[in-house]
């Protein structure tokens, strides 16, 4: 019979902690599948981020250091400045990118550093039983927001790939989700293209992508997918929001 | 090769690069910013790579990413700064990685002052931050010794595979002396041996991480630690002794510039034929415990000197486990201690040994009011000469209760 399928070998083969629902695996999956596609399994270094993901380092058989809480693109830039062969990537959720590690991430864009940051939205924090993160969304109750996220007492939700865009420094900057089969094989490509820059030595490479928390949520994970898509679609619009070939406004004159 | 007059603060930078530390991160902060200066000019020059981090706490965390891959490197800050490190600190002290970090110190606590001080002691040889880890921590008392103890620092982070601390007061950082550098050229690169992580073609992959969620794998690991500390106490403990070979009533203990207004003070004495022993950790972590009860045996009365509140005084006390009385003299707030005032403080302690050979001349008395005596007996920190600056604290011997031991081991 003709093998039509196989698992990628860079995932390693054991089961994960991660909830019944969850799509941090599949997330994981793409991940790996776009490494082995590109052939650069042998020099890719992951950072692991604290949250969910923390023990990505035993999913994932390539090279990884475990950071702490939001340093991750701290940790690969100096492991990227250091060994500029190696490809380096992050995995991040949003708690530790975009509240903890807010100074890193933005700054590790501003410079471009050739790194690529896997940035995990699932609107509230995993692994500490379901508090507020600063992508959770309005009126969405957390064990910290427990009559809903007031915005008027704790402001609106991080859009972090347009705040990221909005950087004068050239960059690829996508938001995708894998809620459907259809949205995760476009996932799947974003992130294909977002490793083939930093393999380029073309620039900072940033992919959010929206996952389902069922279990933080309250829901199935059936109803957690309708959930995404209802609440969370409308606000964290997908796409390719910047591409490093775009000539940043007002940057045109500057010689380099 | 010949001398050179060079600010601490450069030739500590031209010492990394002679170690062959070829990737530096940093954030500025005074009064250190000169390491970072020098490099960021010098490194690109011998093929080495320089980046600003947007913060101290980025800083320290692309040192464990860049150690994490096998790479000698180096970050320098001052006292806030390395708060802003200690996170980092311990995770790259519980991945068991070789980076050198130098600390400047300046005034403090809090945002304090840009002058030199010797206040982040504790900070340095207590932990620094969270979980149990230990830094070797070198405090050099000139600029060549900044440069040959940078070179140290590397060597033993290379050895032990454990973070190590330059610490030196402000001072060191700013003023020029000659300094010689004893290897040409640049060092060899480090090897990334079976650890680093150069990506896993052709071997199974490496994780390097703190995290243990076994609690008997997280108690191996805290062993494990602790074993290489043991190792480390045991064989690396450097020191000074000045003028110990000679009977002396009083010895004077003091770490890093300190020291050296020390030596001047002693000198002073020297000229009225009074001796006056200096005990001076190079090692200031781990402390050399058993030296400095050695030096201690010889003398009647000790008098400690600090940059600070009396943070050395903690191990001077653990070395000396009662069997002496020991006085403090301590200044802070960048207020750095003339010899006179030294001078008149070594005076009161001779004064205050029995049976001490007292002078029969003396010089005449400084034009500064000199030191009020302790008010209290034990662990008292009375207010004391010039206004606010300097503080004087007597420690009785009769405050420790544990009965001295022979063998000046510091107890654990």
């Amino acid at each position: 019979m003709k093998k039509i399928f196989s698992a990628t070998a860079v995932l390693e083969d054991r089961p994960t902690h991660y909830c019944p629902g969850c799509t941090h695996g599949v997330i994981h999956r793409l991940v790996a599948e776009t490494i082995e596609e590109l052939g650069i399994r042998g020099r890719t270094v992951g950072v692991a981020p604290v949250g969910c993901a923390v023990l990505a380092y035993e999913y994932f058989d390539v090279d990884m250091i475990e950071a702490a809480h939001g340093r991750a693109p701290a940790v690969a830039t100096g492991a990227k400045r250091s060994r500029p062969n190696l490809i380096v990537f992050t995995y991040q959720g949003d708690g530790d990118l975009a509240s903890i590690g807010m100074g890193e991430i933005m700054h590790a864009a501003n410079r471009g550093e050739k790194i690529t940051v896997i940035f995990v939205n699932n609107a509230i924090y995993g692994m500490t039983g379901g508090q507020m993160a600063p992508t959770t969304m309005p009126k969405q109750h957390t064990t910290t927001t427990p009559s809903g996220r007031d915005v008027a007492e704790v402001g609106w939700p991080l859009r972090m790939s347009e705040v990221i865009a909005q950087l004068t420094t050239p960059a690829f900057v996508a938001r995708v989700s894998v809620h459907t089969p259809r949205e995760t094989i476009r996932a799947k490509d974003v992130i294909r293209q977002a490793f083939a820059y930093q393999v380029a030595g073309k620039c900072f490479s940033f992919v959010e992508v929206l996952s389902t928390c069922p279990t933080n949520w309250g829901l199935s994970p059936a109803e957690a997918e309708h959930w995404l898509e209802k609440e969370m679609l409308p606000y964290y619009t997908l796409g390719i929001k910047k591409r490093p070939e775009e000539t940043p406004e007002g940057a045109g004159s500057v010689h380099h | 090769m010949p001398k050179v007059l060079m600010k601490g603060n450069e030739a500590i930078g031209e010492a990394a690069i002679r170690a062959g530390c070829l990737h530096y991160f940093g954030y500025p902060i005074t009064p250190q910013t000169e390491i970072m200066e020098y490099l960021a000019k010098r490194l690109p020059a011998v093929g080495g790579m320089f980046l600003q981090a947007e913060s101290e706490v980025a800083a320290s965390n692309m040192i464990y990413g860049a150690a994490s891959v096998g790479l000698r490197v180096m970050t320098s800050s001052s006292s806030p700064g390395i708060s802003l490190m200690a996170e980092a600190i311990s995770y790259i002290a519980a991945c068991e990685l070789p980076v050198v970090i130098v600390n400047m110190m300046r005034s403090g606590p809090g945002l304090g002052g840009i002058l030199p001080a010797q206040g982040d002691y504790f900070q340095a040889t207590r932990g620094m931050a969270h979980g149990d880890f230990n830094l070797i921590v070198l405090a050099p008392a000139s600029v060549q010794e900044a440069a040959d103890l940078t070179t140290l620092a590397f060597e033993l982070a290379e050895r032990y595979h454990n973070p190590v601390m330059v610490i030196g007061d402000g001072m060191i950082g700013q003023m020029m002396e000659p300094v010689e550098f004893a290897g040409q050229g640049v060092g060899k690169p480090l090897d990334p041996g079976d650890w680093a992580l150069t990506g896993c073609e052709g071997r199974p992959k490496r994780v390097i991480t703190s995290l243990y969620l076994d609690p008997d794998a997280c108690f191996e690991h805290n062993l494990k630690l602790q074993a290489k500390w043991e190792r480390i106490e045991e064989a690396e403990c450097r020191f000074e002794s000045y003028q110990c070979e000679k009977p002396y009533d009083v010895l004077l203990t003091a770490f890093g510039m300190t020291s050296r207004i020390c030596k001047a003070a002693i000198q002073e004495l020297a000229d009225e034929g009074i001796n006056i022993g200096l005990f001076r950790p190079i090692t200031v972590h781990p402390f050399p415990y058993a030296a400095c009860r050695k030096a201690i045996e010889k003398a009647k009365r000790v008098l400690d000197v600090e940059m600070n509140m009396g943070q050395m005084l903690e191990d001077v006390r653990l070395a000396c486990e009662g069997a002496r009385p020991i006085d403090f003299f301590g200044t802070a707030g960048g207020i750095v201690p003339a010899p006179e005032d030294v001078v008149r403080r070594i005076r009161e302690c001779l004064d205050e040994s029995e049976g001490s050979r007292k002078p029969t001349t003396r010089k005449p008395a400084s034009d500064k009011p000199a030191p009020r005596k302790p008010t209290s007996s034990k662990l008292a920190s009375s207010k004391s000469v010039s206004s606010k600056s300097v503080s004087s604290k007597s420690v009785s011997s009769k405050s420790v209760s544990r009965k001295p031991t022979d063998s000046g081991d510091a107890p654990r």
